[in-house]
């Protein structure tokens, strides 16, 4: 296992510098470059051009290639231009935010479709089992930055300006204006509280294909021998579907936790976009606005590893509940 | 005679279907009496593993439903409508059951031990330590090597024969009064077949359990039963002890079978099977059922059967058999 975990991590750098090389190549094809946007009036050609020269944006696309790949092997991602610091540094203090967002999303999506899926699954042809398949129908079939735009109007607009709702929740930001003077309880939960929506329009979309897939992975199961027998035991009912069953029926729903992971963070890109949450993907919007080269190229190159290390745990995952799994 | 364990008294499983209504078991009666082992026998598709699934109450219902008027009876107590709680108290603790798929039976992301150790715990009320030594001495009795180091194997590292000694000893983890086994060596190969029967023969005396075997092969009820219930189409067509239904077979269907089993005393015997297949259950045939099928249908078999009893064990669902073996008219 731990030999196929080092083989997987190495095998992981020539696909990350990869996946980079892409998108440097795409980038350098965008229109424009980061002299344009920073050009004002009165600014001469000559001066622009010097400004190109200074940023090494004058050599032939190849040697900037090369040097920007050098660079980025010594663990070097250079300078952001927009914000006047090192690139690494920018991201450091970017990246946990878009993980708490994205792996608080991710855990309330399984845990929420896991569930909703079993219920459905024992509870197969009830009301109960169309009403959800309806409802999650519904979300699965809406884009998540609608869905994050109708969460803010009715929770945030309506439910504190219409209904003046005693409980409404922030559109943008992650921190109250107050955040610093509270004690530790009350800013534990400011920031909950900011974190309600951007997380719900990421899981709900994420929730209704997982509870989709692990209602009909349950129902496999439950016909299964090895059912039969565990209720031949005498198991009570509850043991049988939550133990037995349940465990068997996972395993499929885990493979989807490593297709999930890019939509997911694909989606982070766009929901922090919405709700003005400073991480990674506003980040990279940014960046790609401002033609910001090289945070761009760093921005990217994080995004590439969380999805290939978030496959890596999906694997070993895996493995860990089907013992049948043995990586070699 | 010794007393009787379970009574099983005009059983009707049927299943309601979109097709219609499959009469599965249709009026099942036998008993099992304490420390024999009853065979079952018949074709598949007879109602002999929906019979043994009733006893637990393990059918789904819907769509599975026991219709009025049918009784199991275990130490005389009735099962059928019997609350849930108590019939778990039962299902592995008096009452155990093996399954003809010893591959898929047992849950393939849990280790033998904890499977084993999950009843002893259930019904028995051992601490993790002392069941996991109790589960230990188990797959010793059934005789499985290393005992210690095979109960954190996994199903899947077991051959099929491995694996239905690991149920074996999950069956007798409480010792049962009663062990219902399905067609337990059907899915093995012949060697192991032998040596899985000579177990349960074996484990049964040490035991003093019942045993009720349900099987569509008649060369293991020889080997292992005292008495033996013949069904066809979700109804008992004979019963009697072992030796009567191999030496003098009184119903048609019962022929049947034994000639379609080889010999090794008459080598030249050519089998000859029994022409046809099992009607379908949602449309039983009128009359006797077995009579399109039988060689010796004639004026009479139009009518429904009943079941004529012969002696003490001995019952044929067969008004010519009856007939005969009573001598004469008796039997009309």
């Amino acid at each position: 296992m731990v030999k196929y975990l080092l083989y997987r991590l190495v095998a992981a750098v020539p696909l990350v510098l990869g996946i980079s090389t892409i998108i440097f190549f795409v980038m350098s094809a965008a229109p424009g470059d980061m002299v344009d946007i920073m050009i004002r009036p009165g600014m001469t050609a000559e001066v622009a051009e010097q400004l190109r020269a200074n940023h090494g944006l004058g050599q032939p696309i190849v040697v900037r290639y090369v040097r920007w790949m050098v660079d980025t092997l010594r663990g070097d991602f250079g300078y952001s231009v927009l914000h006047g610091r090192p690139v690494l540094d920018i991201i450091r203090s970017h990246l946990p935010r878009t993980l708490i967002l994205s792996l608080t999303a991710l855990a309330v999506a399984f845990f929420s479709g896991i569930v909703l899926g079993t219920i459905q699954a024992i509870r197969q042809y009830s009301w109960l089992d169309s009403g959800l398949s309806v409802v999650l129908l519904f979300f699965y079939s809406m884009p998540s930055f609608w869905l994050a735009y109708m969460l803010i109007l009715t929770f945030s607009l309506f439910a504190r300006n219409v209904w003046e709702w005693p409980m409404w929740f922030p559109a943008a930001g992650m921190l109250g204006t107050d955040h610093e003077g509270l004690s530790f309880v009350a800013r534990v939960a400011d920031r909950m509280r900011f974190m309600v929506l951007p997380t719900l329009s990421l899981s709900l979309v994420l929730t209704a294909g997982i509870a989709r897939y692990m209602r009909g992975s349950m129902l496999e199961v439950v016909r299964q021998d090895f059912v039969r027998t565990a209720r031949a035991k005498g198991l009570p009912e509850r043991a049988v579907v939550f133990k037995h069953a349940l465990r068997n029926a996972l395993l499929p729903v885990i493979t989807l936790l490593g297709l999930y992971i890019p939509v997911l963070f694909s989606g982070t890109v766009i929901i922090e976009k919405v709700f003005a949450w400073p991480g990674m993907g506003t980040l990279l919007i940014q960046a790609i606005e401002a033609r910001d080269y090289m945070l761009v190229m760093g921005a990217s190159f994080f995004f590439a590893l969380m999805v290939i290390v978030g496959n890596l745990i999906a694997d070993v995952l895996y493995a860990v509940v089907d013992p049948r799994i043995r990586y070699e | 005679m010794s007393e009787i364990l379970l009574s099983i008294k005009d059983l009707r499983t049927w299943f309601f279907t979109d097709q219609g209504v499959a009469k599965a078991v249709d009026g099942v009666s036998f008993e099992v009496r304490e420390g024999e082992t009853l065979g079952v026998v018949g074709e598949s598709g007879c109602g002999k593993t929906v019979t043994s699934l009733s006893v637990l109450g393990l059918l789904p219902q819907p769509p599975a439903r026991i219709m009025d008027g049918s009784s199991i009876l275990f130490e005389g107590e009735e099962l059928i409508g019997a609350d849930e709680r108590r019939l778990r108290g039962l299902r592995g603790n008096e009452i155990s059951m093996i399954f003809q798929e010893p591959m898929s039976s047992l849950n393939p992301v849990f280790s033998i031990g904890d499977q084993i150790i999950e009843v002893l715990r259930l019904h028995r009320g051992l601490d993790r330590k002392d069941a996991r030594v109790e589960a230990a001495r188990l797959l010793q009795e059934v005789g499985m090597a290393e005992p210690d180091r095979r109960l954190d194997d996994y199903p899947h590292q077991l051959s099929g024969g491995m694996r239905q000694r690991v149920m074996i000893a999950m069956a007798l983890s409480c010792e049962p009064k009663l062990l219902i086994a399905d067609e337990p060596t059907t899915a093995l190969d012949v060697t192991i077949q032998a040596q899985i029967l000579e177990l349960l023969a074996d484990l049964r005396g040490r035991y003093g359990m019942s045993v009720l075997l349900i099987t569509h092969d008649l060369g293991v009820v020889a080997e292992v039963c005292d008495r033996v219930v013949v069904m066809y189409a979700g109804q008992v067509v004979e019963t009697g002890d072992v030796e009567e239904i191999f030496a003098d077979p009184q119903h048609p269907y019962t022929r049947g079978l034994l000639r379609s089993l080889p010999s090794l005393d008459v080598p030249e015997r050519r089998l000859s099977p029994i022409p046809g297949m099992v009607p379908s259950p949602i449309d039983w045939p009128q009359g006797c059922r077995f009579r399109d099928r039988c060689d010796s249908a004639g004026d009479g078999c139009e009518a429904e059967q009943s079941l004529v009893h012969l002696g003490d064990h001995r019952a044929v669902r067969c008004w010519k058999a009856a007939a005969e073996s009573l001598g004469g008219a008796a039997g009309s």
